[in-house]
Order: C-alpha cells, then sequence, then structure tokens
C-alpha cells in the first residue's frame, strides 16, 4: 500500500510545485530550442558573445544588469572573452567612486550599470523572475518535458508585439501575445537586421531574439554549467554507492532471511 | 536504555575501564546503535535517516550561507546573488539548501503518514508522537523564517500574509503582531529576527530529536505488524529483532543514497523548479503579487486556513454563539492550527486497540482517503480561492478534521480487525524463508 503511497506523493509534490503556478498563467509562451536545456545542455558560447551585443547596443539603452560582474564576461561557462576584451568593454561605462569623490571608468571588477530608466526593470535575474516558468496549466510539465521556461517567455516577449497600440493616461502601450496583461509598456525593441554581427551570423528578429534570451539566462544563472556538471558527479557517484550499500544489504540480511545461496561462509 | 533484553558493552581493556567509570559514553553510544529493532521493518521506516540526514545538512549549509549573507533590507536580496555568483561553490550550497527544505518536508510527511498508518502514535509512544508533532511546528516555522531571507517579492509577501494571522486573534491581536515583527509592518528588525530566529531554532529541533530518539528507544521501535517485541527473555527477544547495526544501518543508507541521487538531479538539472519564480525580484512593498502562494509544503495547511470563509454556516454559528470574537478570519487561523492539534492528539482519538492498519479492514480505506485528502488540500492550496476551488477545499478541509475526530473514534468501536500474528518472528517468516540452523525455530512454531 505504502509503495502507490509514496508514488502518489512524489506525483502530488510534482503537480504542486507546478500548480503553485497555475496562478500566475502568462500569456502564450512559445518553445525555444536552446543549446542549455536538459542534464547534458550548454551555454553556446558564441551565442551568448552575439547575446551581449544586442543587450549592448539595444537593452542596455533602458535596462541595467545590476548583480552581474563584468569580470564574469570573461569566466568559463559563460561568453569567455578574453580579460583585455572585457577590460575595453568596462571601460565604456562609467561608475562614482566615492573614494576618488568623482567618476571613472568601470573595471572588470565592477558590476554592470543600474537601469538608465527608472520604470525598466533591471535584468540580472529576468530569465528566473518570469512567469510562464510552470505551464501548461500550472502543472509544470513543460518545463520538465520541453525545458520551456523563462529565456523562451523572453523570446517570447521580443517577438509578440502585433502592432497594435494604445494610451492610456498618457502612457503608451504595445499589444503583446506574450505579456500577462496583453499590453506592455515597452516598445518593440527589436526589427530584423537591428544589430549587424560581426561574423556574419543571421540578425533576423528571431535570431537577435533567442541571442539575448539566451544571454539573459546566463545573466540569471552564470554557474549553470558548474551546476550541471556538480549534479551529474553526484548522480553518478551517488548511483554506484548505491548499488554497492544494495549488494552489501543483501548479503547481511542473508543470514537472518534464510537465503542459502547468498550467505556469506 | 532499551526495555528489550539484550547485550549490553562491557568495558575490557584498562582505558575503556577508566573511562567508563569516569563517563560512560561508550556504553550510550554502544546502546544506541545496538539497539534491538524489530526484523520485519519494511521500507516505510527508512525516512527518519533520511530525516537526520535532512536536519544534518540543512545546519551545515546553513551555517556556511550564513557566513555570506547578510541580513539588512537593502543587502540581503544582493547578498543572496553574491553566494550565488561570487562565493566559491556557493550556488550549489545555496540550491543543496533550497532544495533541502523540499526534501525534509516529503520526508517528513512520508514519516508522519507511516506512522498513522501503523499507529505508531499509540500506547505507549504517545510521547514520541508529541515531540514529533513538535518538531515538525518547529520546522515549518524554520522554513517559514528562512523563506523570508532572500527578501524577494514571496518572501516579504509571505511574512505579510503570515504575521497577519496572529493579528487576527481578538483583543491581543494588534499588539502581538507588533511584537513579533519589532514594529508596524514587516521590515528591517522583521529579517534581523527571523534570521536570528532562523539559525537557532534547528539546534532546538536537534535537541528534541534526540529526545524523540529516546523516546522510542525506550519504548523499542513499533513494526509493520504493530505487535510488540516479546521481553520475557533475551533468547526470545533475540527472534523477534536484529541489532540495528549492521542490519537497519546498511539498509537504511541504501534508501538515503537513492534518494539523495534523486535530490541531487533535482539540485543540479532543475534546482528552481519547486521555488517561486517571484522571489528572484527583490521585495517591493509597495507592489503585491497577484498571488500569494507558499512553498508547496505549506499548501495543505494554507487551503485549511482559507477554507473557512465567512459563507460557511458553522463559521457563521460560532461567530454569532461567540458574539463576534471569532470572525471568520480568526476561525481559519484557528482551523489551520486546529488541523495539527488534531493529528498531535491522534493517540487519544482512537480508540482501536489495533495499532497496525493492516489488520484493520476499514480503517485502510479512511486512511486512504485521508492521504488523497491531504494531496488535494495541496493542490487546492496553490489554486485561487474562488469557484469551484472553495467548494473542494472546504470539503477536503472538513474530511481533515472528520477523520481525527469522528473516525478514528468510531471506527474503534464499530470495526472488527483481523486476526494479527502472534509474533513478529511468526510475521517475519512468513515474508521470508526460514533460516535453517542457527536461529533455529520455523515459521510454524506456535506463539507462547
Amino acid at each position: 500500500m505504502f509503495r502507490t503511497l509514496t508514488a502518489g506523493a512524489a506525483l502530488a509534490l510534482m503537480l504542486a510545485g507546478g500548480g503553485a503556478f497555475a496562478a500566475t498563467e502568462a500569456g502564450q509562451t512559445q518553445d525555444v530550442a536552446f543549446s542549455f536545456e536538459g542534464p547534458f545542455g550548454r551555454y553556446d558560447r558564441l551565442q551568448l558573445q552575439r547575446g551581449l551585443q544586442v543587450y549592448t547596443e539595444v537593452c542596455s539603452g533602458c535596462h541595467g544588469l545590476e548583480h552581474v560582474p563584468l569580470r564574469s564576461l570573461s569566466e568559463p561557462g559563460g561568453p569567455a572573452l578574453p580579460e583585455d576584451q572585457v577590460r575595453a568593454y568596462a571601460e565604456q561605462f562609467d561608475i562614482f567612486d566615492p573614494a576618488l569623490d568623482d567618476t571613472r571608468p568601470r573595471t572588470p571588477n565592477d558590476h554592470f550599470p543600474q537601469s538608465m530608466l527608472e520604470n525598466a526593470p533591471d535584468l540580472s535575474l529576468m530569465a528566473k523572475a518570469r512567469a510562464g516558468f510552470h505551464g501548461p496549466y500550472g502543472t509544470g510539465l513543460s518545463q520538465l518535458f520541453n525545458g520551456i521556461g523563462g529565456p523562451e517567455h523572453l523570446y517570447s516577449i521580443l517577438v509578440g508585439y502585433t502592432g497594435e497600440e494604445k494610451e492610456e493616461a498618457g502612457t503608451v502601450f504595445y499589444e503583446n501575445t506574450a505579456f500577462s496583461t496583453g499590453w506592455i509598456a515597452m516598445p518593440p525593441p527589436l526589427a530584423d537586421g537591428l544589430v549587424e554581427y560581426a561574423d556574419g551570423h543571421a540578425n533576423d528578429m528571431h535570431s537577435l531574439a533567442e541571442d539575448v534570451s539566451a544571454f539573459l539566462m546566463w545573466a540569471a544563472e552564470p554557474q549553470m554549467m558548474a551546476r550541471k556538471q556538480a549534479g551529474l558527479t553526484a548522480v553518478v557517484f551517488l548511483s554506484v554507492l548505491a548499488v554497492l550499500l544494495y549488494l552489501t544489504n543483501k548479503r547481511i540480511w542473508a543470514n537472518v532471511k534464510g537465503d542459502k545461496t547468498r550467505r556469506p561462509a | 536504555m532499551a526495555g528489550i533484553p539484550h547485550d549490553h558493552y562491557e568495558p575490557r581493556t584498562a582505558g575503556e575501564k577508566w573511562l567508563a567509570r569516569r563517563l560512560p559514553i561508550v556504553g550510550l553510544l554502544y546502546d544506541t546503535l545496538m539497539i534491538p529493532t524489530p526484523k520485519n521493518l519494511n521500507w516505510m521506516w527508512i525516512w527518519g535517516i533520511v530525516l537526520t540526514f535532512c536536519l544534518a545538512l540543512q545546519i551545515v549549509t546553513g551555517i556556511v550561507l550564513a557566513m555570506h549573507y547578510t541580513p539588512q533590507v537593502n543587502m540581503a536580496f544582493a547578498s543572496i546573488e553574491h553566494i550565488m555568483r561570487n562565493v566559491n561553490g556557493g550556488h550549489m550550497i545555496r540550491y543543496l539548501h533550497m532544495n533541502g527544505a523540499s526534501l525534509f518536508f516529503f520526508a517528513v510527511y512520508l514519516h508522519i503518514f507511516r506512522g498513522l498508518y501503523y499507529g505508531s502514535y499509540k500506547s505507549p509512544r504517545e510521547v514520541t508522537w508529541i515531540i514529533g508533532m513538535l518538531i515538525y511546528v518547529l520546522m515549518m516555522a524554520t522554513a517559514f523564517m528562512g523563506y523570508v531571507l532572500p527578501w524577494g517579492q514571496m518572501s516579504f509577501w509571505g511574512a505579510t500574509v503570515i504575521t497577519g494571522l496572529f493579528g487576527a486573534i481578538p483583543g491581543i491581536g494588534d499588539a502581538l503582531q507588533t511584537w513579533l515583527l519589532g514594529g508596524p509592518a514587516v521590515d528591517n528588525a522583521t529579517l534581523n529576527r527571523f534570521f536570528s530566529l532562523h539559525y537557532l531554532l534547528p539546534f532546538v529541533i536537534a535537541g528534541l530529536v534526540m529526545v524523540h530518539i529516546w523516546a522510542f528507544h525506550t519504548t523499542g521501535n513499533n513494526n509493520p505488524t504493530g505487535v510488540e517485541v516479546r521481553r520475557a527473555s533475551k533468547q526470545e527477544a533475540e527472534r523477534d529483532t536484529v541489532p540495528f547495526w549492521p542490519y537497519f544501518v546498511i539498509k537504511d543508507l541504501f534508501a538515503l543514497a537513492v534518494i539523495l541521487a534523486v535530490f541531487f538531479a533535482i539540485v543540479g538539472f532543475m534546482p528552481n523548479y519547486l521555488g517561486h519564480p517571484d522571489n528572484y525580484i527583490p521585495a517591493n512593498p509597495l507592489v503585491t503579487p497577484a498571488h500569494i502562494v507558499p512553498e508547496w509544503y505549506f499548501l495543505p495547511f494554507y487551503a485549511i486556513l482559507r477554507a473557512f470563509t465567512g459563507d460557511v454556516w458553522v463559521v457563521q454559528l460560532v461567530q454569532f454563539l461567540s458574539f463576534g470574537i471569532i470572525d471568520a478570519k480568526f476561525f481559519g487561523v484557528l482551523a489551520m492550527f486546529g488541523a495539527i492539534v488534531v493529528m498531535a492528539l491522534a493517540p487519544w482519538l482512537d480508540t482501536s486497540s489495533v495499532r497496525s492498519g493492516r489488520y484493520r479492514p476499514m480503517f485502510k480505506w479512511w486512511f486512504a482517503l485521508l492521504v488523497v485528502d491531504f494531496i488535494v488540500l495541496m493542490w487546492v492550496g496553490a489554486m485561487p480561492a474562488e469557484g469551484i476551488y472553495t467548494w473542494i477545499s472546504l470539503i477536503a478541509s472538513t474530511y481533515w478534521f472528520a477523520y481525527f475526530l469522528v473516525i478514528l473514534p468510531l471506527l474503534g468501536v464499530i470495526e472488527k480487525p483481523l486476526p494479527q500474528p502472534a509474533t513478529i518472528e511468526e510475521d517475519f517468516n512468513a515474508h521470508h524463508a526460514a533460516p535453517a540452523g542457527r536461529s533455529g525455530s520455523p515459521a510454524a512454531q506456535p506463539a507462547e
């Protein structure tokens, strides 16, 4: 009886984990086959570099990444830019230094600047903070089986504009199929060919959206590859340990259970 | 220590004798580890080890996290990101701690329902049960306060909602809530005291765990038959039991390794699956999230809290009879805490003389329904309190109380239990071929 109950409890846990988010169902989130999905998924270094370019040329006009240290751009498991490039990249942003009582160019030890616009949310954790995480209908199955999550939601927002606009109390809202209320204050940020990649990679709107969503996922979870590596090592180690303990257990109990073939001499 | 006769530690060398005369700690450890344990324990008896591991895991990871965390409203959220990004292995330690809480509650629920099914709460194990319930309540308090520390949106609003429950107490409510929060609203003072208590309570739990173990080592373990170990002589006791080491230590460690393999897969591959995405948004007292939902392990009791609205006639009746002192809000709070209290009172509400549900044909089905009920409550607790969900949560909450207050007392009177095995040995041998030679008696041996 308890075997079924345990399985039931595990199922309930899974559903409750998803169920907790049923209420925060967002608009329509499209699936994107990102390279970092699944237990063996990895960030695509070149994609993150392209995403950084889109972020710098487009998003950073309004948004910030206040929790992300600039030096992490050169760390493994991310865009992994050479250190001199990161230093040059950091210098384009000024920061107020209380010790100098003046502004100075940022160094890799500083963080990305904060949002420029008061109403533009910080993007450091956006890929983990956005609803749409646990669809469809709060079951959590999309996330479990298709890996649909935050970056897919960001992508869907970026490509979800219908072109309709409306004005309410002096603010212009743009219709967006992926946004929870259907109308978003952010004007459509991307267009075909808006950013020119040095390596000539496709730069239509969908490619740009995909690249910058991947970059924002990295910004939210820079240690993802190290984490998956650690998880895999732990699972393999524990599986081997479990097999050894199973055999030990069997042998120890053989005497008590009267299993003659397995009893130690 | 145990009432079951068994060999005790005898110091042999001069050094051992010297220590034993001054501090009999080796003997205490020996008796604890070698305690005679019913040999028919099934796989539902592994959760104790899992829970002990969880407590150790949470304390160890928590101490490391506390070294890098800052309990200050303007810095708490950023300090968590500092742990996630800059501290060596910090992301793993934090995800272990986050998901460790889920494993802790997953295990404790199975542990509690194990006890409810096999009648582990019945005489003479009432004290073990009550201490277990105290541990469970402290676990909830600790987990709740820990969830506030990252100072995300759900942290802040969860704290606001839950401390608001104390404000519903008539008369002293407002004063009590202000005293708990350290101010008129959830703020820096709240964060500081929650951090302090979140660090303290696990050690109180650890102390209670020792008393919990002490209590059931005194009575002896329950077992799937609910039949007591024979204690007339050491020989008899040995036919019903095996020493905890190595038999159950190895068995439990095997189970723990399997469970941890799953646990590490969740931590490594989907660490945020059980969490709420809104907690990655910094706390903002000016913006209320659309839906404030507690962590999954609080959902059943959250559902009971919300189930009793002013539309329910029982609530209206109570409000009328108490001259309005117990309004709908306070009724909900009483129901939520009452749901745990009735569970704690199970030893005195259950009138059946048979311990194990295995030999209780009617109880079995009511118990299965209780498990379903718990899962339904968990699901409905995550749903918005509107439409059909209010009815589902009301029915499910009512069954929770009916099970403890009506069904358990009645079943003992009307139910005709099945025959129980006379001894644990008989049950064990019925499941396994009788060992030839050493431990003697075949399955058919009649009980004395």
